[in-house]
């Protein structure tokens, strides 16, 4: 599989981070997104009239949304991570799946224009972007009333890995997170899960201070 | 209103491969500017009805708001024909253009902020270094910085004890200068250009001169670009928002000297567009 990549797209990440997680081989081919704007030249916009990144080739097999990808990478390396048999639960991640589309365009336009020069209703994206947060902070709020922490069954699936990224970016796009419990709980989980990889602004989870009682007992 | 030494200093306002010919409305401290670029001649920088001075240099567009009395600085270094120029275009930061100046000095960031790249966790230790403000040519010198750096450049193939200098030529510029991986009698060159926009808000060009035949351009920006972004979260949290200049105000260390010697020469010229005076 070969991913065409921007180290700074969050929908790059995704694959990234959901092909680490399965341990999937992945090859990466950097395409300069900023300042070069190489995904609107004649190479890629063959592989993806679209003109966005990531694009996932494998072998003949060419996909442009990163949903897709995701469900790809997963149907091959980690099934588990995809639901197939409960009808509520493959429903479900259709609608997270589709869901993510909202924060992408909302909270990583925001981050567009905040971060790197993009034109774009600033105010109208960040509105967007909060009503978005607000129904995952509610669904997450009761995920954890039953006792669950991902967005749909008892273990991380695709869901997770797509709206992951650009609601924990959102702080680049000045919307900030401090009100969303639920979501920040969500967010640790994600990054405490073995193999998790970050990007830049995105931290890894440094470790807890040790026991202050563990040395007394030794 | 803007204290007239920063006036009089130099900013870069956009690459020069990317300049627009219709015209591009930016700030530069506080005040309100318009970009232009030519087919023919020199790029435009218009103010309140007026042009203002330009330079082109280092892939950059360079423009003052007042009268400097010397030219924009150079990089004889990085003029070298083998080295591999990056324009790695430009992030906007919600910070102090001081305090992103002050952060590209500090190495003992590195273990925590860029972890298993320019710094390891088992490997926090800034050791002994010279720090001084050069009189003759007035800049803030560090010199004999050395880091233990598990990937220091796209170029390097494992861990390295990487040897640093630092410049400080201009109030919002400075230029590292590092160990190159595959020509150790040389320097790579990377620089952080910012551009005041205001005294909470800047944008940072980030540019490099390396020499580096094996990485692709593409490969070389996202490594640079990876690396800042992983500082600007850090930047854009930092309490206060402007750089204290008052010594009052914090307690440095030793791994600090860089800082310190920023400070007090931005003082001492009076730079204090994006600064605290007065501990509040």
């Amino acid at each position: 599989m070969i991913l065409y990549d921007y180290i700074l797209s969050p929908s790059c990440y995704k694959v990234r981070l959901l092909a680490s997680l399965l341990d999937a081989p992945l090859e990466l081919r950097a395409v300069d997104f900023h300042p070069g704007r190489e995904h609107k030249g004649p190479e890629l916009l063959a592989l993806n009239p679209a003109g966005s990144i990531p694009i996932l080739v494998d072998d003949d097999l060419v996909l442009r949304e990163s949903a897709a990808m995701l469900t790809y990478v997963a149907a091959r390396h980690g099934p588990d991570w995809l639901a197939v048999d409960d009808p509520i639960a493959v429903t479900q991640q259709q609608q997270w799946l589709a869901f993510s589309h909202r924060l992408t365009s909302a909270l990583g336009g925001a981050r567009l224009v905040e971060m790197l020069h993009f034109e774009g209703d600033l105010a109208a994206l960040q509105a967007n972007g909060i009503a978005a947060l607000r129904e995952l902070e509610l669904a997450l709020f009761a995920r954890r009333l039953t006792g669950g922490v991902f967005l749909v069954g008892d273990t991380p699936s695709v869901s997770d890995i797509a709206c992951f990224p650009y609601v924990a970016l959102a702080p680049d796009g000045s919307v900030s997170l401090d009100s969303y419990p639920s979501i920040r709980i969500w967010m640790r989980a994600i990054r405490a899960l073995p193999g998790f990889i970050e990007m830049p602004g995105i931290h890894r989870l440094h470790e807890l201070a040790p026991d202050p009682f563990a040395e007394a007992s030794t | 209103m803007t204290a007239q030494a920063m006036r009089d200093a130099w900013y870069p306002v956009g690459l020069l491969s990317q300049l627009s010919f219709e015209g591009k409305d930016s700030l530069l401290l506080g005040q309100k500017i318009t970009i232009c670029g030519a087919e023919t001649g020199a790029p435009r920088v218009e103010s309140d009805g007026r042009n203002l001075p330009v330079v082109e240099r280092f892939g950059h567009l360079w423009t003052t708001l007042g009268a400097p009395n010397k030219d924009l600085f150079t990089i004889p270094e990085a003029d070298h024909p083998d080295r591999t120029r990056v324009d790695v275009g430009v992030v906007r930061v919600k910070c102090s253009p001081l305090r992103a100046v002050e952060n590209f000095l500090d190495v003992a960031h590195f273990p925590f902020v860029h972890t298993d790249i320019l710094g390891a966790e088992s490997h926090p230790e800034v050791s002994e270094y010279k720090v001084e403000i050069r009189d003759d040519v007035d800049e803030v010198w560090a010199t004999k910085v050395e880091f233990f750096q598990p990937q220091a450049a796209k170029s390097a193939g494992g861990g390295i004890t990487t040897e640093y200098m630092y410049r400080v030529p201009a109030p919002t510029c400075s230029i590292l200068y590092k160990t190159c991986p595959p020509r150790p009698d040389e320097w790579d060159v990377i620089a952080l250009f910012v551009q005041p926009l205001t005294e909470d808000l800047c944008d940072v060009w980030p540019w490099m001169a390396l020499f580096d035949d094996e990485s692709a351009m593409t490969d070389l920006i996202h490594f640079q670009q990876l690396i800042f972004l992983q500082d600007r979260s850090i930047l854009e949290n930092q309490i206060p928002k402007r750089l204290p200049l008052d010594p009052a105000m914090e307690t440095p260390t030793r791994a600090d000297l860089t800082s310190i010697a920023y400070r007090r020469w931005l003082k001492r010229h009076n730079y204090t567009f994006g600064a605290q005076l007065v501990a509040e």
